[in-house]
């Protein structure tokens, strides 16, 4: 392991460990659940990265692996099936419909592959609403029992997990696939890539991250329409926290999430509900002028500083123009 | 008996207005090669142009289309020019990728915008002739979709008479057809682009006053309308505004149609998996070549 690397782990392990030991010296819920509130947010913009940063494959139909994991982790667990188990079968789901749908719709690229998930996502959201109209609500034992704690756990480990997963991926041979078939398909096919398995393979653990995402959030909350987490909005907010923090890196979505949560969670209690309004208007700019998000722009910053101009380990997304 | 008669009337009242809204969005994307997702956004600006022209200064809403268009033809100016010239200067395989992450982040600013300047309500426009139904062989046709239809035909039929016998018109089907021959033939690609885009917009703004009168308008129409005309556009594919005006025409009835089979509750659904299977049978979509 070179300096910086065991230096880069180190402080990862650090800030889990960190982190896992706040619920000891905390119980107020407001802080427990901002900080969940965060996790979800990088576990979906981790995850849409791993097929939208790494492998260039645009999902506008994240919400509907979401949402698929959600609905089975609740009904299972509702059922009486113990969370252990229903969280994983609600990743399992996700991941089987997205190997299900992938190999179809990656006949489609570039753009048709986003309006086509789209168009997906938006299909189940309508037929679950129409099956499950009704609003989802734990039952009252269910409720008694409720404790923030496991759910903070939950989510922690969630996101622990997926970070080291697109961690690992960006440095082994089948991410340095992606990143050659993000650049250039065709070329990448030539070159001996197998281009569909690639693509199906970060689908699979896109949509495994998204399942499981969906199944804790089935777990936190005590009530919503079943409807609720197929919404296109999971998709822009996974989006928007991916290419605010740094599209096709693994840090980029972390500092994404912080950022778009903590700045969501400051408008909401002023009561500005313009937290869309500002991070379109972030978004749009970042495309025009910093296609490489916050982390580009740390490593711009650092170029400006006298002292500083160090090299940077990670693989930000080539800025297209 | 006349249930389904009655149906495939109301599609086809609709379906104009579904073929209106993706004539825009194909003007754009077969033009600049650019996908502009927040074409629903752009409705929804249209149509609260002649809502509030008619809730505040009692303007007739078809009438409110004089000002409307030029509205959206100066917005359209000014996407193109603070937006998307930086998109159409692109290479082709970013280009299409830019736009939709441009066009996106246009959706949620225009979206959010409204609700805030304008609340999330639901607005309808009532003129006093807004109940009259003609009867015609038992059919009920309400008289303000019935002016909708007509004035999207007309719409259409002008754009059509524009592209292909003026000078302008026909710049910009060569520009669609090969840019780069087009340039060579001294046509002003900048130009060509600016006008298709400010057109688009426009088609864009005069479709959502017409479904404003025929139906309503709220801040959040915008996904759905964005959703029906990427339909349409991939079921008629590009090249050809008559072509995609009855893509429009038979989606609506399409749709009408599935009410009667499987209630109204799956109408949406209806399209879009039409959509999925158009697009997976011909992988580059019926998207022309």
């Amino acid at each position: 392991m070179t300096v910086t690397l065991r230096l880069t782990v180190s402080m990862a392990v650090a800030s889990f460990l960190g982190l896992a030991v706040v619920p000891l010296f905390t119980a107020r819920a407001d802080r427990l659940n901002l900080l969940i509130l965060i996790f979800l947010g990088i576990l979906l913009a981790q995850s849409w990265n791993i097929l939208a940063g790494f492998a260039g494959q645009i999902n506008l139909g994240h919400a509907a692996f979401f949402g698929l994991g959600a609905l089975t982790t609740r009904l299972l667990w509702l059922q009486g099936l113990p969370i252990a188990l229903s969280v994983p079968a609600g990743g399992m789901v996700a991941l089987l419909f997205g190997v299900l749908v992938g190999a179809p719709a990656f006949r489609l690229r570039g753009a048709y592959f986003a309006i086509g998930t789209l168009g997906l996502a938006e299909i189940l959201r309508i037929t679950v609403g129409n099956v499950l109209p009704e609003i989802s609500a734990m039952p009252a034992d269910y409720v008694a029992r409720y404790s923030l704690i496991p759910r903070y756990y939950l989510f922690l480990g969630l996101a622990g997990l997926c970070t080291a997963t697109a961690w690992a991926l960006n440095r082994s041979r089948l991410g340095y696939g992606l990143l050659a078939l993000r650049e250039d398909e065709d070329a990448a096919e030539a070159s001996g890539v197998p281009t569909l398995q690639h693509k199906l393979l970060a689908l699979s653990l896109s949509t495994l991250f998204a399942g499981l995402a969906g199944g804790a959030f089935a777990f936190y909350h005590a009530s919503y329409y079943y409807q609720h987490p197929f919404g296109p909005s999971w998709t822009f907010e996974a989006l928007l926290m991916t290419f605010i923090g740094g599209v096709g890196t693994t840090v980029g979505p972390i500092l994404g999430a912080i950022f778009y949560v903590v700045v969501k969670e400051v408008l909401t209690v002023q009561l500005l509900e313009i937290h869309l309004l500002i991070f379109g208007g972030i978004f749009i700019l970042m495309v025009l002028v910093l296609p490489g998000g916050l982390i580009q722009a740390a490593t711009r910053l650092r170029g400006w500083l006298p002292s500083g101009g160090g090299s940077r380990r990670g693989r930000p997304r080539a800025g297209r123009g | 008996m006349s249930l389904l008669p009655q149906q495939i009337v109301y599609g086809l009242l609709v379906g104009s207005l579904y073929g209106l809204a993706a004539a825009g969005l194909s003007l754009i994307f077969g033009v600049l090669k650019i996908l502009n997702v927040a074409h629903g956004e752009l409705i929804m600006l249209g149509g609260y142009s002649s809502f509030w022209m008619f809730a505040l200064l009692g303007v007739d809403p078809f009438l409110s289309l004089l000002l409307t268009v030029p509205i959206m033809l100066v917005v359209g100016f000014f996407l193109y020019h603070g937006l998307f010239t930086f998109v159409a200067a692109s290479a082709e395989e970013a280009r299409i990728r830019n736009s939709l992450l441009i066009g996106f982040g246009l959706a949620l600013v225009l979206h959010n915008l409204a609700i805030l300047l304008w609340t999330a309500d639901e607005r309808g426009i009532t003129t006093a002739y807004s109940g009259q139904v003609i009867r015609v062989l038992g059919l009920a046709l309400p008289i303000m979709r019935l002016g909708g239809l007509a004035a999207a035909f007309l719409v259409i039929l002008g754009l059509h008479w524009f592209l292909h016998r003026t000078y302008l018109g026909k710049a910009i089907r060569a520009t669609a057809e090969d840019w780069e021959a087009a340039a060579l033939m001294g046509i002003n690609i900048d130009k060509t682009y600016r006008v298709a885009f400010a057109l688009g917009v426009a088609t864009a703004g005069i479709a959502g006053t017409l479904v404003t009168i025929g139906y309503s308008v709220s801040p959040s129409i915008g996904l759905e309308w964005t959703l029906k005309a990427l339909i349409v556009v991939v079921l008629a594919g590009l090249g050809s505004i008559m072509g995609t005006f009855v893509g429009g025409l038979l989606l609506g009835v399409a749709e009408s149609a599935s009410t009667i089979l499987l209630g109204g509750a799956y109408r949406e659904v209806v399209g879009l998996v039409l959509f999925l299977g158009i697009l997976l049978t011909r992988p580059q979509g019926l998207f022309g070549r």
